[in-house]
């Protein structure tokens, strides 16, 4: 395991936000956390990124017990966050976002060649048809920007790759494109953390499933020991959902 | 390219290599501020005390040299020094307080009006200082910033010079630095470019103090030209710093433009000025062209935006 939680807790104030929570990801696997709006997803990633810190339960990276004080801190660890709204500026060209704020120097230029030519090798060995780097990000579709956000963690040294509803704001088509540079990253040895809430996007590509519900874990299955019916009816609180249809039908 | 082949056809004066050095002369002023203006404009923000500053600039040379007994050297680091603070005020006061820079340098720019003014008249009794001609190390001064230099046995002012330089450097900035990617991402999207890294605040201070470096250039070649500095100085020309970089690409709303546009647009800017003097036209038409050249600028740059912020799918 690159990352583990054991019993990871977290309150704000009064409310409890996260409690008893394990898990892990390992190189080269995905770990797909699900879970409906406030189940804690979003508390669990800013924990694993450095956002907010823990306050129960132990976090172990590569083994070893830390408390991450910063988002710099998980990212020196090896930690990278893509989150939906990708940080990524519409009007530049791809190759200058993909650099931005780490641009590689010759002297005391941006070595723009080096760029430009790193951003095309970095985007075509993660499978990412660009059709030109000099095109500016707006250009670009929703799910050929959370692939450029993709490899430019992967290039910036990644080796847990964390990411946050990638699939959440597209549509089909564009949802299977992100699909594949999820397992293209699992095959080059990353641990992926993908959250979603939705099972039919979790389950082709994950290896194992957190379930989250209001802050406690349903429990983690590894994907041997759960199918997609179970996976969908957990994720929809079966019993919850059979009420509502009872609820819903026409008298 | 169009313009100038309006002119040149209408005028052979205007074709001319005296044309030439004279239409290129305004273009060199205007076009050292809007380059800088740009790199500021493409930084997100606005500087409408720039133009004054260039007055500020100017009278602290002439007042300096000419009643402090300093040399214009010195005088000149004075008005440097004045300036680098007016610009890294303006700055510090954007970035930390997250005011719009149109209100917060509207604000510098009533200030320095004001002050321009007012020091003037209690220093002098009339709203000028003069005399800069009698002051120590002005010749050496004036042949670098103010002088003129023969190409093709005609004289061209020194200042041209200078702006292509400051062509030159802004686009190797823009183009090919760290601090040039910053620039268009901190006026794209500030919030995303500081989640990556990139020191935004710092960004914006040095644009707004690059800015005033320029106001400072400027202002001294006007002043050591002219020998004299009116107190009024530079009131206006905010607007046509703004005007040129626009018409030269710039977006209003910041992220998109670069520095060969916005000395373009100052090209555009002094050949229609010179241009309309030599057809022997009414002055008064100067606005009504400049008018339309920045609405057809501002019609095309939307496109642009409309192009890259398109999202396909």
């Amino acid at each position: 395991m690159i990352i583990e939680t054991r019993g990871i807790g977290k309150t704000f104030g009064s409310v409890l936000a996260l409690r008893e929570v394990s898990m892990g990801v390992a190189a080269g696997e995905v770990t797909c956390v699900l879970g409906d709006n406030g189940a804690g997803k979003s508390t669990l990633i800013k924990i694993l990124s450095g956002v907010h810190r823990h306050d129960a339960g132990t976090f172990l990276v590569d083994g070893r017990e830390v408390r991450l004080g910063s988002p710099r801190e998980a990212l020196d660890r090896g930690i990278a966050t893509v989150y939906q709204d990708l940080a990524m500026i519409p009007l530049m060209s791809v190759w200058r976002n993909f650099f931005l704020g780490s641009e590689p120097r010759r002297g005391l230029a941006f070595d723009v060649a080096r760029a430009r030519r790193t951003a095309r090798e970095e985007l075509l060995a993660m499978g990412i048809d660009i059709r030109d780097v000099d095109q500016p990000v707006g250009t670009l579709s929703g799910g050929e920007r959370q692939s450029v956000a993709i490899a430019r963690a992967v290039h910036f040294g990644a080796r847990v790759l964390i990411l946050d509803e990638p699939t959440s704001a597209l549509g089909v088509k564009q949802a299977g494109v992100v699909l594949r540079y999820i397992a293209r990253a699992r095959d080059r040895g990353l641990g992926v953390v993908f959250i979603t809430h939705n099972p039919h996007h979790a389950y082709p590509v994950g290896d194992r499933f957190l379930l989250l519900n209001r802050g406690t874990s349903l429990g983690e299955y590894a994907k041997a020991d759960i199918t997609r019916e179970e996976l969908t009816a957990l994720m929809a609180g079966g019993a919850e959902l059979e009420e509502l249809e009872h609820e819903l039908r026409r008298e | 390219m169009a313009v100038f082949a309006f002119f040149a056809a209408q005028s052979p004066v205007f074709r001319s290599p005296q044309g030439v050095a004279n239409w290129l002369d305004p273009a060199a002023t205007l076009g050292i501020m809007a380059v800088a203006v740009a790199l500021l404009m493409i930084g997100g923000e606005f500087d409408l005390s720039a133009g004054v500053l260039t007055g500020t600039t100017g009278l602290i040379l002439v007042t300096l040299a000419t009643r402090y007994g300093l040399d214009v050297w010195t005088a000149m680091l004075v008005g440097l020094a004045v300036a680098l603070a007016v610009g890294f005020a303006n700055g510090l006061i954007v970035t930390r307080t997250r005011l719009p820079s149109f209100i917060v340098t509207l604000g510098t720019f009533l200030m320095l009006q004001g002050v321009n003014l007012g020091v003037t008249k209690a220093l002098t009794g009339t709203v000028q200082v003069s005399g800069l001609r009698r002051a120590a190390g002005y010749e050496g001064a004036r042949a670098l910033l103010a002088g003129t230099v023969e190409i093709g046995g005609t004289p061209f002012r020194v200042a041209i010079l200078w702006w292509l330089l400051v062509t030159a450097v802004a686009t190797w900035v823009l183009m090919r630095s760290r601090a040039g990617n910053w620039i268009f991402a901190v006026g794209g999207d500030e919030q995303a470019a500081r989640a990556v890294g990139v020191p935004a605040a710092r960004t914006k201070i040095a644009l707004f103090m690059t800015t005033a470096f320029a106001a400072w250039l400027v202002g001294s070649i006007l002043a050591l030209r002219y020998t004299s500095v009116q107190a009024n100085i530079g009131i206006g020309q905010e607007f046509i710093y703004i005007i040129a970089a626009v018409i030269g690409g710039c977006l209003l709303t910041g992220g998109y433009g670069s520095a060969i546009g916005a000395s373009v647009g100052a090209v555009i800017f002094g050949m229609a000025d010179k241009g309309i003097v030599f057809l022997g036209w009414d002055a008064d038409w100067f606005k009504f062209f400049l008018g339309a050249m920045l609405l057809l600028a501002t019609l095309a740059n939307r496109l642009v935006r409309r192009y890259a912020e398109e999202v396909k799918h």
